[in-house]
């Protein structure tokens, strides 16, 4: 135990190192400057990435996808994750889920090292991933049973299912198949799978990615309202930079692969609850647009979009 | 609308219109339809029977005129009578027998009763049983050995680069490369003074196996391995234990392509099995024609066309029946089954 702290205290300042060497008018760190040491380590993070790289084994030797990712996440914290394709976004995230082995760092969680796939880090996926014959309710059911066996009853089992799923506005099709409902009420199924398993961290990968604008824009709604009930810690990749801003309390953004890791980390400070029409207006939430675009299209272009200009 | 549904499903597309007609959706649309679905293959069924009386007779043989399909109709009539003659036969031997003993106790209530099974000659329509039942068997076989071989392979690649040579050298071996091998296997492995089964039986039901085990194994295979990488994530992250992941995700998730493999497997294996029959003499629809072939009369070659068309629509009802069960797991209702 005493080692550990000594690893998170030695990965706290370099971080803040970076931190300070960042500081070009965005607020990068959450942490207090003027605290001790001591009392950092205390209010340490809910979440921690540290000093994670993966490696992938190609038939050219190896391939550095991610190289030293720091990132600390607070409890009941909102973190997007943008960058462009390719840059390691989802390497991340599968890191944090248990998916992927990093090969140096690893992932902490409650002060514990996690290095395989569990219910506290439930994933909602891009594509739903509903298993397609089971209905709506089976799918969840299936997380549910397999989560809470022998810590709720069956009558609770069924109450948690049909609330979490009333959460995200799906109680009208209980018995509908995958199948049988539009992409949005599939991804909102996934969102109740993953609420569902009662997750320390909830994590999604583009999870509005594949839907239309319309349908993105009232899920995101849903989103924050669920959020709001819920104040569940959230990491969500993305690639819009408008849904970053509107939902993140923090926008981690990403710098193109290979090796890639964190550029810049803004700390988005919008009142809650956050109207997407009265915003639209908002100087403030101009500004953090334009930070956003700014560092994705001038600071880290594209190299092959680059190169053709 | 359900009935409509169910008779897509069960393949029975050309009655749908019927059921419009009957429930009065419009006339007009739904006569044009019941032409194009029944009207249409009536036809080409009528220009074929028309053509093939037209070859029929410029073709002579040893044994004759090649038969139309008049006088193979004729034949067709011929081996029900046989067959309702041999059942008469077979009722009259019981009761008989029955009598004969029922006498027999009469006279001396100790007397020890034989009863003996009836020796007739298999008819028409045993012959058909017998290689339902033969083909069956070896696709029960083949299944239950290909399925779990078949989601092993899929999900460890190691496992299906060492297994897939095999099964590549196995794949294209032809029913009658495997019958003298499975010949003699089963006469030297299968003794028993009491056999549950013909040799024959089991040579053919192994041959079946043998040959339909293959496409089974294969589709079994790539639908495990193409299941979406995510849903297998899914149960991980939910930490179903390996048996729960292997029967609630990916058996669940392949079944659609497992089936496609089992309709391949069925079909082959009911070719397969004809041709087994035809050498292994086990009693069946092959022996049927082979003996026929041998016997040489007049009626043979008609009598042998009725079972080359049996054999087409057995094969058919099979294939059917595959089909919707086939369309039944789909998961997806608006893919295509043909």
């Amino acid at each position: 135990m005493n080692a550990l702290t000594n690893v998170v205290r030695q990965r706290l300042s370099r971080t803040e190192d970076k931190a300070i060497a960042q500081g070009d008018g965005i607020n990068a760190s959450p942490i207090n400057e003027e605290m001790t040491e001591e009392q950092q380590v205390n209010e340490r993070a809910y979440l921690e990435v540290s000093n994670t790289s993966i490696e992938f084994p190609t038939k050219q030797g190896p391939f550095k996808a991610l190289d030293d990712v720091n990132l600390k996440i607070l409890k009941g914290e909102f973190i997007s994750l943008i960058g462009h394709s390719g840059c390691g976004k989802s390497t991340v995230l599968n890191i944090i889920a248990g998916l992927l082995q990093a090969t140096e760092g690893g992932v902490i969680l409650e002060g514990r090292e996690v290095n395989e796939p569990g219910p506290d880090r439930a994933v909602v996926f891009q594509n739903h991933s509903l298993f397609p014959w089971l209905t709506v309710y089976q799918n969840v059911e299936l997380a549910v049973k397999q989560v809470f066996k022998g810590k709720k009853s069956k009558a609770e089992m069924v109450e948690w299912i049909e609330h979490n799923l009333e959460l995200v506005h799906m109680s009208h099709a209980l018995h509908k198949r995958p199948s049988e409902i539009s992409g949005g009420m599939k991804q909102r199924v996934g969102i109740a799978r993953a609420l569902a398993m009662q997750p320390k961290v909830l994590l999604m990968d583009e999870p509005f990615g594949a839907l239309d604008a319309l349908t993105r824009a009232h899920l995101q709604d849903s989103l924050m309202e669920i959020q709001k009930e819920t104040q569940n810690t959230v990491v969500m990749i993305t690639h819009d930079v408008d849904e970053a801003v509107l939902l993140s309390d923090r926008i981690v953004m990403m710098t193109n692969g290979p090796a890639a890791t964190i550029g810049e980390i803004l700390e988005v400070e919008l009142a809650r609850p956050r109207n997407r029409v009265e915003l639209a207006d908002d100087s403030q939430y101009n500004h953090y647009r334009a930070e956003v675009l700014k560092f994705l299209y001038e600071r880290q272009r594209k190299p092959d979009e680059s190169a053709a200009s | 609308m359900k009935i409509i549904s169910f008779l897509e499903t069960t393949g029975f597309t050309w009655s749908v219109p019927m059921v419009k007609l009957a429930s009065g959706d419009n006339p007009r649309e739904q006569l044009q339809e019941l032409f194009s679905v029944l009207g249409l293959p009536l036809i080409a069924m009528v220009v074929f029977l028309v053509m093939w009386s037209g070859v029929a007779t410029q073709v002579n043989t040893s044994l004759g005129q090649l038969p139309g399909p008049a006088q193979v109709w004729q034949q067709a009539t011929t081996l029900y009578d046989e067959h309702v003659a041999e059942g008469e036969k077979e009722a009259a031997f019981y009761q008989r027998q029955e009598v004969r003993n029922a006498k027999k106790l009469e006279k001396n209530p100790d007397a020890t009763v034989k009863i003996r099974a009836y020796t007739g000659k298999p008819t028409y329509f045993d012959q058909i049983l017998t290689s339902l039942l033969t083909v069956f068997t070896g696709f029960f076989m083949a299944t239950i050995i290909a399925i779990p071989i078949g989601v092993a392979c899929g999900l460890s690649d190691r496992l299906y680069g060492a297994v897939s040579p095999l099964i590549q050298v196995f794949k294209p071996i032809s029913p009658l490369a495997w019958l003298p091998i499975v010949t003699m296997v089963v006469s030297a492995v299968y003794v028993s003074d009491d056999p549950m089964f013909e040799k024959a039986f089991i040579t053919s039901a192994i041959t079946v196996m043998l040959c339909s085990l293959w496409p089974t194994l294969i589709n079994t295979a790539v639908g495990v391995t193409s299941i979406d990488r995510d849903l297998m994530n899914v149960g991980r992250v939910i930490k179903l234990h390996w048996t729960a992941q292997v029967f609630k995700v990916a058996l669940p998730a392949a079944l659609p392509m497992i089936f496609t493999g089992l309709r391949i497997s069925l079909g082959i294996g009911w070719m397969v099995l004809i041709a087994a029959e035809m050498l292994a003499q086990n009693p069946g629809l092959g022996k049927f024609v082979w003996d026929e072939f041998q016997n040489g009369s007049s009626d043979s070659l008609g009598r042998i066309m009725v079972a080359v068309l049996t054999i087409g629509i057995i094969g058919f009802i099979l294939d059917w029946m595959m089909v919707t069960l086939q369309k039944m797991f789909s998961h997806d209702p608006n893919v295509s089954i043909r």
